[in-house]
């Protein structure tokens, strides 16, 4: 990390406006069985989200496999039909939008693949890949397109002279910088990172992660950056969401949150990122989490949490804490906080 | 990292062009000339249909002419490939029935692609449509085809031959009726790539740009189910050729004075035994157009494909 960026004085938390919040968000995928193809339940894959993300912020979201991350980022985009709650996009509710009110807001919002091979279409150039978005909203013609398909390729580090190659022909760095160009096209406002930087290893992390908080200073960008990856997120988020079976179990800003988590799932999973210091790392004590995630179709009765949790007390299993705000900016969904 | 960190500010103009434009066509003909087979294929292709379209103003025998005294002749200069048992050229009949068998062969793939393909595309990508399609597919398949191909002749030949005349009449409804009994593997085949394709994350990206369904279509599943639509409409050539040649040996397809190359293979079996050549020759110009174009087929294929192209 030769070219380590300065702090970016973005987030003031008073600052009210946010670009998009989010009630309540429902996202349950039906599941049917037997001849009659009747619905016998229903995966709860998002359940029940309530937050803010602020003009210009980063909000990192993050937690285990299979929580509802991406399902997240994807309702939040509309790239799946929310089963209940509002998303408000600047205090306009998209989540009942369709057709062709939707598409004009399409570029207003923008997503970034976690699979930089498997997001661009290897039978395109990258020309014409980054081109797609302005072809499809008819903002620029002609010269003026290519002029900005090789002005959006400089600005993510691409020799703009590789407009004619094909995916197959960068390496993975090189393709999400491609990805990154696309979503870029449109001059969004709020760009959703599916967990960007998962698929590339990691001394491309890195580069990958300072384009975006570069391209984040220059244009006003807005992300919800989702990971896995807790010190990437400690890097580049301002707040942190932190997600367990499609609930959201904690939100702070990110320093407070990674000095005094309150929620015991976030104290769990912040005990497993490994210190950068052989003598504190060697007598550490980590808080290993016992069995698995529940199943998402069948979740626990009460706290979501509680099958796993170290510190769960009898009301735990029987009632669902609420989502509350303990101290200002700070929400937590725990019966012991 | 320190590769990309410099970079001129947001909408400072970018170095110009410095390299040529590279076209998809010229790209695609210069990664299919490397392609051996697919070249040879292409050059044998290429002469079958020139000599069945210009072969008759070279050799200049009418195909209908009988000579009783010249009949069941060897190869010579005046006849290239015998004769028959009533003295006609070889020949002259097998450039004719070239003609036919080509341009059903090609005009009943095409049809039968387009159905197929276009099945096969909105089954795979329109959730709601799979199942009414697909069962329509079954259904096709479950026919017994020469029943229905007799009751289709019989019904329409008449009013068809009265419209268009004896042999356009026939010629739309043999293509007609191989067309719409064969278009079912393909649409299996599509219907089965389409599904893979859609799932995958450059889908979902041309949606969250905002492009509209029928260009997710034909900007991103089409192009990416190429391999099977080529390689099905290679097959459905020489598909569609025999069935010509049989639906011609039922006496349902073309007069029995017109030459096909199915008319001839199955007029000539019955003289297998006294004279060979009756059935080699148009038998070998089917296999060589059937192999040429799956060559070409294999070779196109290849070409279309960017991941192939330029190793």
């Amino acid at each position: 990390m030769s070219v380590e960026l300065a702090e970016h004085p973005i987030n003031q938390p008073a600052s009210p406006a946010p670009l998009v919040r989010v009630e309540d968000l429902l996202m349950h995928f039906p599941v049917y069985k037997g001849i009659l193809r009747r619905q016998i339940g229903a995966v709860k894959a998002v359940d029940g989200l309530t937050f803010d993300i602020r003009k210009g912020e980063t909000l990192g979201l993050v937690g285990e496999s299979g929580c509802g991350k991406s399902t997240t980022g994807r309702a939040l985009l509309r790239l799946y039909r929310a089963t209940g709650g509002r998303i408000l996009f600047e205090g306009k509710d998209i989540a009942a939008l369709d057709g062709e009110p939707l598409r004009r807001m399409r570029p207003r919002m923008q997503m970034i693949f976690q699979d930089p091979q498997a997001s661009l279409n290897p039978r395109m150039t990258v020309g014409s890949i980054i081109a797609e978005p302005l072809i499809e909203h008819g903002v620029y013609k002609g010269e003026a397109r290519k002029a900005k398909v090789r002005e959006l390729l400089d600005a993510v580090g691409l020799n703009p002279d590789y407009v004619n190659r094909y995916p197959h022909e960068f390496s993975g760095g090189q393709r999400q910088r491609i990805g990154i160009a696309r979503a870029l096209a449109l001059d969004p406002d709020f760009i959703v990172c599916d967990e960007p930087i998962a698929a590339l290893d990691v001394s491309i992390q890195a580069q990958v992660v300072n384009l975006l908080k570069d391209l984040q200073k220059k244009l006003g960008l807005t992300y919800l950056f989702i990971s896995h990856d807790l010190s990437m997120v400690k890097h580049i988020a301002d707040r942190v969401a932190v997600m367990y079976l499609g609930k959201m179990v904690e939100l702070a800003d990110v320093a407070t949150l990674f000095a005094v988590p309150k929620h015991p799932y976030t104290k769990a999973l912040l005990s497993a990122v490994p210190v950068p210091d052989p003598q504190v790392e060697a007598t550490r004590k980590r808080i290993i989490l016992k069995g698995d995630i529940p199943d998402p179709a069948n979740p626990p009765v009460g706290c979501k949490f509680c099958t796993r949790c170290p510190e769960a007390i009898e009301r735990c299993f029987v009632e669902e804490p609420v989502w509350r705000e303990v101290d200002p900016g700070r929400h937590v969904a725990c019966h012991r906080v | 990292m320190s590769d990309a960190v410099i970079k001129p500010p947001h909408g400072s103009p970018s170095a110009p062009l410095v390299t040529k434009q590279r076209t998809l066509a010229a790209d695609v003909w210069r990664q299919f000339r490397q392609h051996r087979g697919g070249v040879v294929g292409a050059i044998v292709f290429l002469t079958i249909v020139f000599l069945v379209i210009f072969g008759p103003y070279l050799h200049g025998i009418n195909p209908a002419a009988l000579d009783v005294r010249s009949r069941n002749l060897g190869i010579s200069f005046a006849h290239p490939m015998g004769t028959d048992n009533l003295g006609r050229d070889m020949f002259a009949q097998v450039l004719a029935g070239g003609r036919t068998s080509l341009s059903v062969g090609i005009t009943a793939m095409m049809l039968s692609l387009l159905l197929g393909t276009t099945i096969g595309v909105v089954a795979g990508y329109f959730k709601r449509l799979d199942g009414p399609l697909m069962r329509l597919t079954d259904l096709f398949l479950a026919l017994p085809l020469l029943p229905l191909l007799l009751v289709i002749i019989m019904l329409f030949r008449d009013v068809l031959r009265a419209r268009f005349g004896p042999e356009t009449g026939i010629f739309l409804l043999i293509v007609f009726v191989i067309g719409i009994t064969s278009w079912m593997q393909t649409a299996r085949i599509v219907r089965g790539a389409v599904l893979s394709v859609k799932e995958q994350e450059f889908v979902l990206a041309a949606k969250s740009i905002g492009t509209r369904e029928r260009r997710i279509v034909t900007r991103h599943i089409l192009p990416n189910v190429l391999s099977p639509i080529m390689v099905s409409a290679t097959l459905g050539i020489a598909t569609a050729i025999i069935t010509e040649s049989a639906l011609s040996f039922l006496g349902l397809g073309f007069p029995s004075d017109f030459p096909t190359w199915g008319r001839l293979l199955y007029d000539g079996v019955n003289f297998m035994t006294i004279n060979p050549s009756r059935v080699i020759w148009p038998g070998l110009a089917i296999s060589l157009t059937v192999l040429s174009i799956n060559y070409v087929g294999d070779g196109l294929r290849d070409a279309l494909d960017p991941r192939i192209r330029g190793r």
